[in-house]
């Protein structure tokens, strides 16, 4: 198992195996996104006090979710290319970049949407809002470094510490609704006694997060293929393919 | 949408829109960087 | 013909020489100081003379000047040493690296953010910030500008090499000012309004704390990653 580890680390079998798992990725997500579409917009029911305007929760909080997980992955990407210089962990951490920084302007702008109808206003600046503002503006940080520096073994490095100094905000944002009061709702799923959410609404949510997260390492393997062949066609297991 | 539809559907359509995009583009850079190596190859082997 | 150096003696060796440097230089690091002065003042020239809004707004006006002031005067921690290589100097040295850059972190607070100290009351006064709140700004003032400098070390360490890092380094640097730029400003305004602050201030203590223990190593790693 251990071995399978090692050698997905090697760009070559990297792309390979990813190569592999992409159409099987394709299929459950498209699965997951459906059957979370369905119950959500279809078979939940109306919310007492939002009507139907809540159904926007099914893209807003994956989003968010996953626009802190990818940070994360990213600031791991960090350390293991400080401490290791893994190739691998460089593409991964550059490819998931936009990817991040797609899902916290989706959560972002469906937030907002959502905010409009039911508390009347587009945005405020709130410490969970201005939190994930801040997380758009790292991630942009990272892709804007990496881009700035022509050598990418270096660029990766730079990166690297700027993910692991950011990675500070990720919490700042989970905990915020805790430590501070404001518009944005407490934390309904996260909490460790019974979530105080309806099955029939936490269901097509789960599905939906659990769709975004395997969108997400399928996305991630289109990328990073791209950017393998990119950045290693000068070396033979590229002129092999 | 209980009227609700004009905030409901541009978000569901922007999250597809997003999605399919972060599909997409890196897709044909794939497909595009491949195309170019092949053509390299081919010229370096004549 | 070496002269091996303790570390507390390394450590004010750069700070000496850095606070030399400006001095000669003081044209130069006047500069951020000038920029905090004149941005404030196109305040009071941009909304007219409503006083009250002025008083207001005050803590806020006042502490984003000084971060733009802030950002401006980082490029000076390690661009002249970059450029005439004492920077990879620094970076062989037996010493931790960690510790000589928090000497020129030091510097650098004392040349820019002490100013900034001296100069925000008067202009508080300007906008017409109620007394009371005046010695929360000048604390805020304290305990952030070094956490302003520190952090900022981190950006520079990491542009330092570039051709335009000027942009990125203020893309980079912003959003891990803004936590400071809130508290700061939040416990100026709860001391205006007569609340308490020290909230905000304890905050605005854990920052420094953390950023005094933990930036110095990542400015170092960036460094060595910005020479090589």
């Amino acid at each position: 198992m251990f071995l399978w580890f090692h050698k997905l680390g090697s760009p070559p079998h990297f792309y390979r195996i990813a190569g592999k798992w992409i159409p099987w990725l394709t299929w459950i997500t498209v699965l997951l996104l459906l059957a979370g579409l369905y119950g959500g917009l279809i078979e939940a029911p109306p919310d007492y006090q939002q009507g139907e305007s809540y159904r926007i929760i099914f893209v807003h909080v994956p989003s968010a979710w996953m626009s802190l997980f990818i940070y994360v992955v990213m600031a791991v990407c960090g350390a293991i290319i400080i401490i290791w210089r893994m190739k691998l962990a460089e593409v991964v951490l550059i490819s998931s970049a936009p990817i991040g920084a797609s899902f916290t302007f989706l959560a972002l702008v469906t937030g907002s949407l959502w905010g409009k109808p039911m508390w009347g206003t587009y945005w405020v600046w709130d410490a969970r809002l201005t939190s994930e503002l801040i997380l758009l503006f790292l991630y942009l940080g990272v892709i804007g470094l990496h881009n700035a520096i022509d050598d990418k073994r270096t660029a990766a490095r730079a990166v690297a510490i700027l993910a692991l100094v950011g990675v500070v905000n990720i919490p700042i944002i989970h905990y915020s609704v805790e430590w501070w009061h404001s518009l944005h709702q407490g934390p309904t799923v996260t909490k460790f006694d019974k979530p105080s959410i309806h099955w029939s609404m936490l269901l097509p949510l789960l599905l939906m997060a659990l769709a975004f997260q395997f969108y997400y390492v399928l996305a991630l393997f289109h990328r990073c293929r791209a950017e393998l062949l990119r950045r290693e066609r000068n070396s033979k297991w590229v002129e092999e393919l | 949408m209980g009227g609700y539809a004009m905030f409901v559907w541009p978000s569901y359509a922007l999250v597809a829109l997003v999605l399919w995009l972060n599909w997409y583009l890196p897709r044909k850079q794939h497909d595009r960087e491949l195309r170019l190596l092949k053509r390299r190859l081919k010229a370096e082997h004549k | 013909m070496s002269h091996r150096l303790s570390l507390t003696q390394a450590f004010v060796f750069l700070l000496r020489r850095d606070l030399l440097l400006a001095l000669r230089n003081r044209a130069e690091y006047a500069m951020p100081l000038l920029f905090f002065v004149l941005v404030i003042t196109l305040f009071p020239l941009a909304l007219g003379t409503s006083a009250e809004l002025l008083a207001r707004i005050a803590p806020g006006i006042i502490w984003v000047a000084a971060l733009l002031a802030a950002m401006l005067s980082l490029d000076s921690i390690f661009r002249s040493d970059f450029d005439d290589g004492s920077l990879e100097q620094i970076l062989l040295s037996a010493h931790p690296v960690a510790v000589l850059v928090l000497a020129k972190v030091t510097a650098h607070w004392l040349v820019t953010g002490v100013p900034l100290l001296l100069a925000a009351p008067l202009l508080a006064e300007m906008l017409g910030m109620p007394g009371e709140a005046q010695p929360v700004l000048l604390l805020t003032i304290l305990l952030g500008t070094p956490i302003l400098s520190l952090i900022g070390a981190i950006g520079v360490a990491l542009t330092v090499g570039l051709r335009k890092g000027g942009i990125i380094l203020s893309l980079l640097v912003l959003p891990l000012y803004v936590p400071v730029l809130i508290f700061a400003a939040s416990a100026i305004e709860n001391a205006a309004s007569g609340f308490d602050p020290s909230a905000q201030i304890y905050m605005l203590m854990a920052f420094l704390f953390l950023s005094t223990s933990l930036s110095p190593w990542a400015t170092a790693a960036a460094l060595r990653m910005s020479v090589s």
